[in-house]
């Protein structure tokens, strides 16, 4: 039978020539990865089971970025663990602060995940990396003790349901809208279990980073993974990052998906999505007045270079609207770095904006930008679940960067068309 | 296995925030998180639960993060075993790694009815209600994982 992309790459980590739908494999990992949140639990049952060596001390990825800078006693223990715990086994890829950066946008940067690898992460949005032709998910911290121990995890073969892409983005429209525009359409189980692969004409005029965008929030979908072909744009990327040989896997011509969806990328518009689903998205036509808090710009969905970049655009010689927090929040310390030698960081201070050291931070409500009772935060991030950003009564509103500097300026959610 | 509980059901789309929101996440301590589950939605929850109670939910159980916390939180209020139209997959993988019985089954459930779950024939009996359905039963190499007491025993007799 036909196979998916993303079934070709569990099948050669199976070692096995043909996989099919459903099937449960056993396969080899290219690369473990885990953070100050669920790492401790792991190194626990890894313990606890009486494991001594990790499989391989180079295939482990160990980042210290949810409540770092330590945000409390707490967080400090957490992190301290598994610091000693790297320190005791040697594991090359443990980052810190003043090293580390969101675990999905730092892994790729560092080159640790190239095409054709086998990725499995105990973080949800470890479906980053479908951008760069890997098979990537999330799985839990016994998973991650498992893939520690023995470099193996075990799969369920998904079937996939394929989105043609067509078309190229208008201006101020990019990854983030093309992402929530999907999960309003299928909703947040639409794809539940299953691969989201995309295809089509359209891949060429999407960016990397739209690609790790649109991708990050295939688990948004109830997705296992999201995927996009290798072209040239992602193999620039990886030799620009990476020293590992990338392997192409393509798609059977006939492979069979469970559903296809045509996508017009020319027609989409700035998208946002409204409390407290993903899926609950609406253009513009249809958002009215909203007042906003805080503005949040970061996260492991839109904290690149690029996102920032486009953000100073509109920022550029401009105030943020009186009463409302914007914090600007590098996704790792290179793009810190970018950011500061390129003038971005000047854009945003002068503007009134707050610039912090790599952090999640409040994309998970964990601390830097915490929501009082009411109160009302745009973001850049991936989930608006109740409470995701502080208190049960506050509420949460995502879009793409473009969105969030536009609405920084007006105080209330604006587009940034014809700004 | 036979268990027979009562019902505290919720809704769809339960996520794992809500389940242990994320404040929280700054331990790792079971009795610690089963202290503040569920309280985003059902600040009721952790005082009303009793030893054996069954979870009820809808479409899309425990979607959202990868945090192994929910089930674990889940498991050390007493809960003995989740019964959801579907599962996000994350939660469902979590589940069986670390042993909390969950059921994929869409009949109607009521919150407080009693329910008797048979693991091994795959029937559910609403002993409220008097309707009885049927679950598909976990596959071998489910079976092996959760009989062998977990995913990282079971790995140790390969
Ligand atoms: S930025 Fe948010 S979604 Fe991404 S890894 Fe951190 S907490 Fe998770």
């Amino acid at each position: 039978m036909a196979m998916t992309m993303s079934q070709k790459i569990l099948a050669s980590h199976a070692g096995k020539d043909k996989v099919v739908a459903g099937e449960l494999i056993m396969a080899d990992l290219d690369l473990v990865l885990g953070n100050d949140v669920t790492s401790p639990v792991a190194i626990k049952e890894f313990e606890k089971a009486g494991c001594n060596c990790v499989f391989n001390k180079d295939k482990i990825a160990l980042v210290m970025d949810h409540f770092t800078p330590n945000k409390d006693i707490k967080a400090a223990e957490q992190t301290k663990i598994v610091r000693e715990f790297a320190n005791a086994k040697d594991i090359t890829h443990y980052y810190d602060v003043g090293e580390m950066g969101v675990e999905h946008a730092l892994l790729p940067e560092k080159g640790l995940v190239v095409a054709g690898d086998l990725v499995i992460g105990a973080d949800s949005h470890t479906c980053t990396y479908g951008a760069l032709g890997a098979f990537s998910t999330g799985v839990g911290s016994t998973d991650m003790a498992v893939g520690m121990a023995y470099g193996k995890a075990w799969f369920k073969v998904p079937s996939a349901i394929k989105f043609n892409l067509t078309g190229k983005l208008q201006k101020w429209v990019s990854g983030k809208d093309v992402i929530l525009h999907i999960i309003g359409k299928i909703g947040v189980d639409g794809a539940l279990y299953k691969s989201m692969e995309f295809t089509g004409d359209g891949v060429k005029n999407l960016t990397i980073d739209d690609r790790f965008t649109i991708c990050n929030m295939a688990i948004e979908a109830g997705a296992k993974n999201g995927i996009f072909p290798v072209d040239e744009i992602t193999l620039e990327y990886i030799k620009n990052h990476s020293t590992k040989k990338p392997v192409i896997f393509v798609a059977d011509k006939d492979a069979v998906y469970d559903e296809v969806y045509n996508i017009d990328l020319s027609k989409i518009e700035p998208t946002v999505a409204f409390p407290h689903l993903p899926s609950n998205t609406r253009t513009f036509d249809k958002i009215g007045e909203i007042k906003i808090d805080q503005v949040v710009i970061g996260s492991c969905t839109n904290g690149r270079y690029s996102d920032f970049e486009a953000a100073a655009k509109i920022l550029k010689g401009k105030k943020v609207a009186k009463g409302v927090r914007v914090l600007i929040i590098p996704a790792t310390q290179k793009i810190f770095l970018d950011m500061a030698t390129n003038g971005l960081t000047k854009i945003f201070v002068d503007a009134g904006c707050a610039v912090s050291t790599p952090t999640c931070g409040p994309c998970l409500g964990g601390h830097m930008g915490i929501l009082a009772k009411g109160e009302r935060s745009l973001a850049t991030t991936n989930r608006n679940f109740v409470g995701r950003m502080g208190h049960p009564e506050s509420e949460v509103y995502l879009c793409s960067p473009e969105v969030a500097a536009a609405s920084a300026i007006t105080g209330k959610i604006t587009s940034p068309v014809g700004l | 296995m036979k268990i027979t509980g009562k019902v505290i059901k919720y809704g769809d789309n339960v996520d794992t925030d809500v389940i242990i929101p994320a404040r929280y996440l700054n331990t790792s301590d079971p009795k610690e998180l089963a202290s503040h589950c569920m309280e985003d939605i059902d600040k009721t929850f952790v005082k009303r639960v009793q030893k054996g109670d069954i979870m009820v939910g809808g479409y899309n159980f425990g979607c959202g993060s990868s945090r192994e916390h929910a089930p674990i939180a889940i498991k050390e209020s007493g809960i003995a075993c989740v019964i959801a139209k579907s599962f996000a997959r994350i939660f469902y993988r979590n589940s069986i790694n670390t042993g909390l019985a969950i059921v994929e089954y869409d009949g109607d459930i009521n919150e407080g009815d009693m329910v008797e779950v048979n693991f091994d024939t795959g029937v559910i009996k609403n002993l409220t209600t008097g309707v009885e359905g049927t679950f598909p039963p976990f596959p071998e190499f489910l079976k092996n994982i959760i009989g062998k007491g977990g995913l990282l025993p079971s790995m140790k007799n390969n």
